[in-house]
C-alpha cells in the first residue's frame, strides 16, 4: 500500500530548490529554508515566477515518483519536471483502447459522472442537516436541489452516449450549483455565489474553488502518473493538447466533496474573510499571498485526516484517495474488476 | 515510525573526523538534524534497517557509538522542544 507522504509547497518568492544529498534544499538569499528528505515526499509545488530549481533535482524527483509542479502565482498549473514515462506499457495501451473504445469509455464516464453526482448531493443533503434547521427555506431549496440530482443519478447510469452524459452532468452541474449558495450561513456582501466563473474567477468564492480545484488536480495528476496510467487520456474528457483528460475525469468525483466542502468549511468558519481576496482592474478576484498559506495549510490538514474507504473498507486518508481511485481504474482496465468503482462519500 | 538517532565519533584522528562527516551525510539524507548529532527521521521499516545497517557499516565500533530511539507513531506527544531552533513537524503541513 503506497503510504500517506506529505506535499512541501513553496511560495516564498526568490527562492531556489536544490538538491541536497537525497533531500531537496529550499535556498533564500544564502541561507536554507527548509531541507525535507525526499523519501518523506509526495509531490513539490511551487507557485509563483521567481521560484527556480536545480535540473539536479528535477531529475531525482522524477526517478523517485514525486512530482514536482510548477505553479503561477494563483495557482494554476504551469509545468511539471517529468522524466521518461514510468509505470507499464501494456497498461498505458489498454488505456487507450479503452478510450477509443465508445462502449468502454462510456462504462467508465458513467460511474465518474454518477459519483459526482452523489457525492455532491451529499454536500447538499449535509448542509441542510447542519444548517438547514435554522432557516426553513435553505432546508427546502437544499433538499430539493438534492432530490433533483438523485434523478440525475439515474440518468447519467443509464445514459446511451457520451455527449448525452455530458448534458447530464452540467445539468447536475447547474442544479448544485444553483444551491451553492444555501450551503454558505454567513451573512454579508463579500461570499454571495451567483455564478461558476473562471479564467479569471470574478468573486471571492469562485477564487477560492479555482484556487482549490487546481491543487485538486495536482494531486490527481501524479495519482495518475504514479499508477502507471497516462494522465492524458480521458474517457469522459477527451484529448486536447496539454489537458490531463484523465486526471480531470478523477476529479470530478473529489471536487464537492474534497474542494467544495474544504471551501465552505474556510467560509463558514471566517477562517478567509473578504480583506483575504483582492480585486483586479480587470475584474479578475485573487487570493492574497498569506491567505492561499492559510487554504494550503487547511488543505494539507484535510488530506491528512482519515477516513474508510466504502469500496476498499480499509482505512486510509484523504490524500491517498486520488491513488486509490487510479489504482482502481487501473485494475479495471486490466480486467481484474468489472466496473470502475467510482469514490462513493456515505 | 519515527526514529531518533544519535551518535558520538570520536574526532581525535582525521579519520575521525571523515567518519563523523559521513555519519551526519547518512542521517541528512534520511532526516531532519535537530541538535549537532541529534537526527528526527521518518521512516518506514526497510528504509529503517538500511539506514541503520549504513550507520553500524560506517563507523569504528571500538571509538564510536550509536543509538536509535523509536518514538512509534505518535511521536508527536513526546517530543517537547525548548529555546532555539525549534525543528519541522514531517507529517504537518510544509510550506515555505
Amino acid at each position: 500500500m503506497r503510504k500517506h507522504l506529505n506535499t512541501l509547497y513553496v511560495t516564498l518568492d526568490d527562492s531556489y530548490l536544490q538538491q541536497d544529498g537525497e533531500s531537496v534544499a529550499v535556498r533564500h538569499a544564502k541561507e536554507t529554508k527548509l531541507r525535507v528528505p525526499l523519501h518523506n515526499l509526495d509531490g513539490i509545488v511551487t507557485f509563483g515566477w521567481s521560484i527556480g530549481c536545480s535540473p539536479q533535482l528535477m531529475a531525482t524527483c522524477s526517478r523517485q515518483g514525486v512530482t514536482l509542479s510548477f505553479c503561477d502565482g494563483h495557482g494554476r498549473f504551469q509545468a511539471t519536471a517529468q522524466g521518461f514515462s514510468p509505470g507499464n506499457v501494456l497498461l498505458r495501451r489498454t488505456q487507450y483502447r479503452a478510450a477509443d473504445d465508445p462502449d468502454s469509455s462510456l462504462a467508465i464516464a458513467r460511474h465518474c459522472v454518477a459519483a459526482k453526482l452523489a457525492n455532491s448531493r451529499q454536500v447538499l443533503l449535509r448542509g441542510a442537516r447542519d444548517h438547514g434547521t435554522e432557516k426553513p427555506d435553505r432546508h427546502a431549496a437544499l433538499t430539493t436541489a438534492a432530490a433533483h440530482l438523485a434523478h440525475r443519478i439515474e440518468a447519467a447510469l443509464t445514459a446511451t452516449d457520451l455527449d448525452a452524459l455530458r448534458g447530464v452532468e452540467g445539468d447536475g452541474a447547474d442544479t448544485y450549483f444553483q444551491a451553492f449558495n444555501h450551503l454558505l450561513t454567513i451573512d454579508g456582501p463579500t461570499f454571495r455565489f451567483t455564478t461558476r466563473s473562471r479564467r479569471p474567477p470574478l468573486d471571492p468564492i469562485n477564487a477560492l474553488l479555482s484556487f482549490l480545484y487546481s491543487l485538486l488536480a495536482h494531486d490527481l495528476r501524479s495519482a495518475c502518473e504514479a499508477s502507471g496510467l497516462d494522465a492524458a487520456v480521458g474517457f469522459l474528457h477527451r484529448d486536447r493538447p496539454g489537458r490531463a483528460g484523465l486526471a480531470l475525469d478523477l476529479m470530478e468525483e473529489f471536487r464537492a466533496v474534497i474542494a467544495d466542502r474544504l471551501a465552505l468549511t474556510l467560509i463558514n468558519r471566517r477562517q478567509l474573510t473578504s480583506a483575504d481576496f483582492v480585486t483586479q482592474e480587470t475584474g479578475a478576484v485573487t487570493l492574497k499571498e498569506d491567505s492561499r498559506k492559510t487554504v494550503l495549510v487547511s488543505w494539507q490538514e484535510r488530506k491528512a485526516a482519515e477516513l474508510r474507504h466504502p469500496f476498499l473498507d480499509e482505512k486510509t486518508t484523504w490524500g491517498l484517495l486520488p491513488h486509490l481511485q487510479a489504482r482502481l481504474l487501473a485494475r479495471h482496465l486490466r480486467g481484474d474488476l468489472d466496473a470502475y468503482p467510482a469514490f462513493l462519500l456515505k | 515510525m519515527y526514529v531518533l538517532i544519535t551518535y558520538d565519533v570520536a574526532t581525535s584522528t582525521p579519520s575521525g573526523t571523515k567518519r563523523l562527516r559521513r555519519v551526519a551525510k547518512a542521517c541528512k539524507d534520511r532526516g531532519q538534524r535537530v541538535q549537532n548529532s541529534v537526527f528526527e527521521c521518518q521512516l518506514d521499516p526497510a528504509q529503517f534497517v538500511l539506514l541503520k545497517q549504513k550507520l553500524i557499516d560506517l563507523i569504528d565500533p571500538r571509538h564510536d557509538s550509536l543509538r536509535f530511539y523509536h518514538l512509534g507513531s505518535n511521536w508527536q506527544r513526546k517530543v517537547d522542544h525548548h529555546g532555539a531552533k525549534a525543528g519541522y513537524d514531517i507529517d504537518g503541513p510544509l510550506l515555505v
